[in-house]
């Protein structure tokens, strides 16, 4: 397996489902960011088989909705080299314009100046349905 | 103020009330004949409909009531590119209720967040046709006589049907209802609404392809239309078509009191030999539409007969 520096302080964003974490790349914004950030693609995981990983040496990103992008993260809390803390991610009840409906027949793929609104309709699966169209949001 | 945007807004209780409002108007019509006077309906249908924007205004002017609108986008301000919240801010203070269908999912739904009149939902894309529930449920409780321990099949487009979704999110709520849903592999009902729908609730269902061997277990049969264009190729299309078409024949194998539904317009999935069958029950259906619109207005408007 390739070998990753470890992290003294920071965030590990871990069991990401293969293929996302170029979203959650883009969705944190870490390219502006001026820390070190290591995307680590199809690792092995036992839980999993293959998973993605992301490693962030910063504190100062807003990581409250990374749920709605994948329900099955861990973060992990890097405090001197050591894991201080694991945490699952938050499942908030609603979302305004975090994600985007992509629904081609839905209201808001034609009028740009609506919220794009989400719904947790199944909390155990993670699922976000758009409150216009009640399309489930797909993560990758 | 109540809008009516999809099916599951109404409870149960509520539900009944309206359908029994619509089976007091069945036997009474005169007494409801000026319950909307000086009301007014707004049709605004941004795509082009018969049957749903008649029956709203058959609806209102049976109330006493009179009716205005548009009936495409081309002749609406939505040509020029006005929002469906500017639209609906304008016309709360024209009339006071509205009935919308718009090609897109959810546009109801935003004018139900602008408005300050009623706003009915007459079918937004293939999403949600909550009248046409109504409508079904109506035809159910008035030939049927109930709306639970009933055997329901839906046949035909069960996919991208949005009449044969909006009716499984309707009754599963009634007691002791089962499903058989009869379609190819390939329009087989979204896997949200089997295991969050169906599944969630304990609701008892099957999926087959052939309808004559599940006809005789049937209370209802609910037509829908197999469309060409949904399917990846036209071998398969004319290798399942004439699975999914009820004829005569077909009828020998229901039972006597089986009723067929289907919401219109049909194409060929009904053969005209059984529009004379009594329990080909499908032009009525289409009458119970506007009764049970009238009765749907005169609650959103919290009309009282006297």
């Amino acid at each position: 397996m390739l070998n990753i520096g470890g992290l003294t302080k920071g965030i590990v964003i871990d069991h990401i489902a293969v293929g996302g974490a170029m979203k959650i790349y883009e969705y944190l914004n870490l390219k502006d960011m001026d820390c070190s950030v290591a995307i680590i693609k199809n690792a092995r995981s036992n839980k999993m088989g293959k998973k993605d990983i992301i490693k962030i040496e910063t504190f100062d990103i807003n990581i409250d909705n990374l749920g709605v992008w994948d329900s099955n993260i861990t973060i992990n809390i890097i405090e001197n080299g050591v894991i201080k803390e694991k945490r699952n991610p938050r499942l908030p009840e609603q979302v305004t314009n975090i994600i985007k409906c992509k629904n081609p027949r839905c209201i808001t793929s034609i009028e740009q100046e609506l919220k794009h609104v989400f719904k947790l309709t199944d909390r155990e699966k993670g699922i976000y349905r758009c409150i216009y169209c009640e399309q489930a949001f797909k993560k990758y | 103020m109540k809008h009516l945007i999809s099916p599951l807004d109404l409870s149960v209780s509520e539900l009944d009330e309206i359908l029994d409002l619509a089976e007091s108007i069945i036997q009474d019509p005169k007494k409801y004949a000026n319950v909307c006077h000086h009301k007014k309906l707004a049709t605004l249908f941004y795509e082009p409909s018969t049957r749903t924007r008649l029956s709203f205004e058959a609806a209102m002017l049976n109330l006493g009531g009179s009716v205005l609108g548009f009936s495409s986008a081309d002749s609406s301000s939505a040509a020029k590119g006005e929002s469906v919240a500017d639209t609906i801010r304008v016309i709360s203070g024209y009339a006071d209720i509205c009935a919308m269908r718009h090609p897109k999912e959810g546009a109801p739904l935003v004018a139900s967040k602008y408005s300050s009149i009623p706003v009915i939902n007459a079918g937004d894309g293939g999403h949600n046709h909550p009248t046409q529930t109504l409508t079904d449920l109506l035809t159910m409780k008035q030939l049927k006589g109930r709306l639970n321990n009933l055997t329901v099949g839906l046949c035909g487009d069960l996919k991208f049907g949005r009449t044969v979704h909006s009716l499984i999110n309707a009754l599963v709520r009634y007691e002791n209802i089962s499903f058989v849903l009869i379609s190819p592999e390939e329009l087989r009902i979204p896997t949200y609404l089997r295991e969050e729908v169906l599944e969630a609730n304990n609701i008892s269902y099957k999926e087959v392809n052939v309808l004559e061997e599940v006809m005789p277990e049937l209370d209802l049969l609910y037509m829908t239309r197999v469309q060409k264009e949904r399917f990846f190729n036209e071998e398969d299309y004319i290798r399942l078509k004439d699975s999914f078409i009820l004829d005569r024949k077909k009828m020998e194998y229901a039972k006597p009191d089986m009723l067929v539904l289907h919401p219109l317009p049909r194409v060929n999935e009904i053969s005209t030999d059984i529009d004379d069958d009594p329990r080909a029950v499908y032009f009525k259906q289409a009458q119970f539409g506007v009764y049970v619109r009238m009765a749907l207005i005169m609650k959103l408007l919290e009309v009282e007969v006297c």
